[in-house]
């Protein structure tokens, strides 16, 4: 039976898949000789063809990010909740534009597409692409679009970092800088998850040194685990005791009351290995679910990119420096319970705008839902998104 | 616009830079942007007013004044105000120090606490004054370092604050020659134009 989508869903959306023959020059040193970019639109280009906005991903995300690719999907994008009409991000406004990034594994160029000098997958020889290599083939997209200037460019967590690139390197091509939930660098602590992440990838038997497609396996382990360690820190404490803090009462009667905001899978102890808490469990199955939709090899380029990036590496260290040439207006939000990147993180970015004298605006949202909280329907942040964005839309609207 | 507002607009150059420490809803900002062309901040901690600078379009941080300022560079604007706030701050002499740090010249805008109204209600009330103007019970006020004009001016003489301006006015927010000649017992705002 067909699903009954929203009204105020994109509805069905097709994505397209656009093939760039000019070589990419990557930061690395190395080149990509042709590549395609998978693309999603929502909303019309108006006739000023000034009221684009473009999404950029964040590390797991992929071009669907709003709408149903048919009737029986059972989830729409991964931002429905933010883009579709009458939402913050009004496609009855603006026409919306996101893409998988290079590298990822979503359809757009990365280790699963073959590599046509070796007729084979890239797998580990897929070159190691970053921030500015994807703003770059972003920039040449926007080009292939017939779009001189975004009306705003939205990204949250690695997305916001791809925003904040798009500022410093392309000025003159965005009116308004949205990051959410942010940071102007990885921390010690950030780059330590991502390298146990990594790590448990490569140590997976089935790893083959990323040539698993040639083997014929995965190393879905591997993956599981990343994303079980890389999925705790986007939760907070707070959040992890919601989920998982039943309150006593709704426990079976035999159950041992002792659990709260730690509820366990049966009510009562293994004394084994097996999995006792709903925590665990939990963690498994998000992780099952996203070994099953991931490449490993993606991943490992996708945590690389936010090792490696540092807007302030051609200004001496100084973020302000970067920003001198930017001409949009910021809009950046936090989220309190945030622990990956934390207020204090996107404060530093808001201090080098000021310093650098940029018009800029900053929330700090009170969210118990840690970093995930930027995907989330949080009822203020959603309002800052709604209203800072009809403002944009009355300048290119006009 | 509150009348105190449309006095000290006079004193912003068009096209300057301003800091507006409790911005509120914008309102101020706003209207220096468009009928100066201002290039606008405010700080704010209050989220209805965030969201109203929001809608205005006015550029706001969400950020505690009582905190620090420390994030704002050496005369990195040419004018901060402080309007209708100073009374509400942990430590207003700290505040007038990083104010005259961050701004060229700096407005502050305070209700008067020498004002006849106030001494009158004490002296024969023997109660904190509340009225329409400062309408809080002393144990709820957010007015916690109320001052006169003579405080002020004492202040500061002592930090070596340099009055550009001072303009004392009734709640009409007009200034007669009664209130030039005894501003603190008949003013109800003192607005400063200070350097240093």
């Amino acid at each position: 039976m067909p699903r009954t989508i929203p009204e105020n869903s994109v509805g069905i959306v097709t994505p397209q898949r656009l093939h760039f023959d000019e070589p990419l020059m990557l930061r690395s040193g190395k080149s990509i000789a042709s590549y395609d970019l998978m693309v999603e639109t929502y909303g019309m280009l108006n006739a000023a063809r000034s009221n684009a906005i473009l999404i950029c991903h964040a590390l797991s995300g992929d071009h669907h990010a709003a709408g149903y690719h048919s009737e029986t999907d059972a989830k729409p994008g991964w931002w429905d909740n933010c883009i579709g009409p009458g939402k913050p991000i009004d496609t009855n406004k603006f026409f919306v534009v996101c893409l998988n990034n290079l590298g990822g594994c979503a359809g757009s160029t990365g280790p699963t597409s073959m590599n046509p000098e070796t007729g084979t997958w890239y797998g580990p020889d897929f070159p190691v692409v970053t921030v500015r290599d994807w703003v770059n083939s972003q920039a040449r997209l926007m080009d292939r679009l017939g779009i001189s200037q975004w009306a705003a460019i939205i990204g949250g967590s690695l997305g916001g970092m791809q925003v904040m690139r798009w500022s410093i390197s392309y000025p003159e091509r965005l009116r308004h800088a949205i990051m959410i939930a942010v940071a102007p660098k990885l921390s010690a602590q950030n780059i330590a998850f991502n390298e146990v992440a990594r790590q448990s990838i490569t140590a997976d038997p089935h790893f083959h040194n990323g040539r698993y497609l040639e083997h014929g396996t995965y190393p879905k382990k591997g993956v599981m685990l990343a994303r079980m360690v890389g999925h705790i820190t986007y939760l907070s404490d707070s959040a992890m005791r919601d989920k998982f803090g039943k309150n006593a009462e709704e426990l079976p009667s035999d159950a041992i009351k002792s659990n709260f905001g730690r509820d366990m899978r049966t009510g009562k102890l293994s004394f084994g290995l097996d999995v006792d808490f709903q925590v665990e469990s939990y963690l498994h199955y998000q992780g099952e679910r996203f070994s099953e939709r991931f490449d490993a090899n993606t991943y490992l380029l996708m945590t690389k990119a936010l090792d490696y990036f540092d807007p302030t590496v051609d200004y001496d260290g100084d973020l302000s420096k970067a920003f001198e040439n930017s001409q949009c207006r910021f809009l950046l939000m936090s989220f309190s319970s945030d622990w990956r990147f934390p207020p204090e993180r996107t404060r530093e970015i808001v201090d080098a705008l000021l310093k650098a004298r940029k018009p800029v605006s900053y929330l700090e949202i009170d969210a118990d839902q840690g970093h995930d909280a930027f995907l989330l329907p949080v009822p203020r942040y959603m309002q800052a998104l709604t209203t800072y964005l009809a403002r944009v839309s009355d300048e290119v609207n006009a | 616009m509150r009348a105190d507002l449309d006095i000290i607009q006079h004193w912003i150059a068009p096209g300057s830079r301003v800091l507006d420490l409790g911005c509120g809803d914008g309102s101020l900002l706003e209207y220096l942007k468009r009928t100066k062309g201002v290039s606008d901040t405010g700080l704010e901690i209050d989220e209805r007013k965030i969201h109203a600078c929001l809608e205005k379009g006015v550029n706001v941080l969400q950020q505690d004044l009582n905190k620090s300022l420390t994030n704002f560079c050496d005369k990195s604007f040419d004018t901060v105000l402080l309007t209708q706030t100073l009374q509400a701050v942990s430590y207003p002499d700290v505040l007038m120090d990083e104010m005259l740090r961050i701004g060229r010249n700096v407005i502050v805008t305070f209700p008067n606490f020498g004002n006849w109204r106030s001494r009158w209600y004490l002296t024969f009330k023997g109660r904190m004054p509340v009225s329409n103007f400062m309408p809080y019970q002393w144990y709820d006020t957010p007015n916690i370092h109320f001052c006169t004009v003579r405080d002020f001016d004492a202040l500061c003489r002592e930090r070596q604050i340099n009055v550009i301006t001072r303009t004392v006015v009734d709640h009409k927010h007009q200034g007669s020659w009664m209130i030039r000649l005894w501003p603190n017992l008949l003013g109800e705002t003192a607005i400063y134009h200070l350097s240093r």
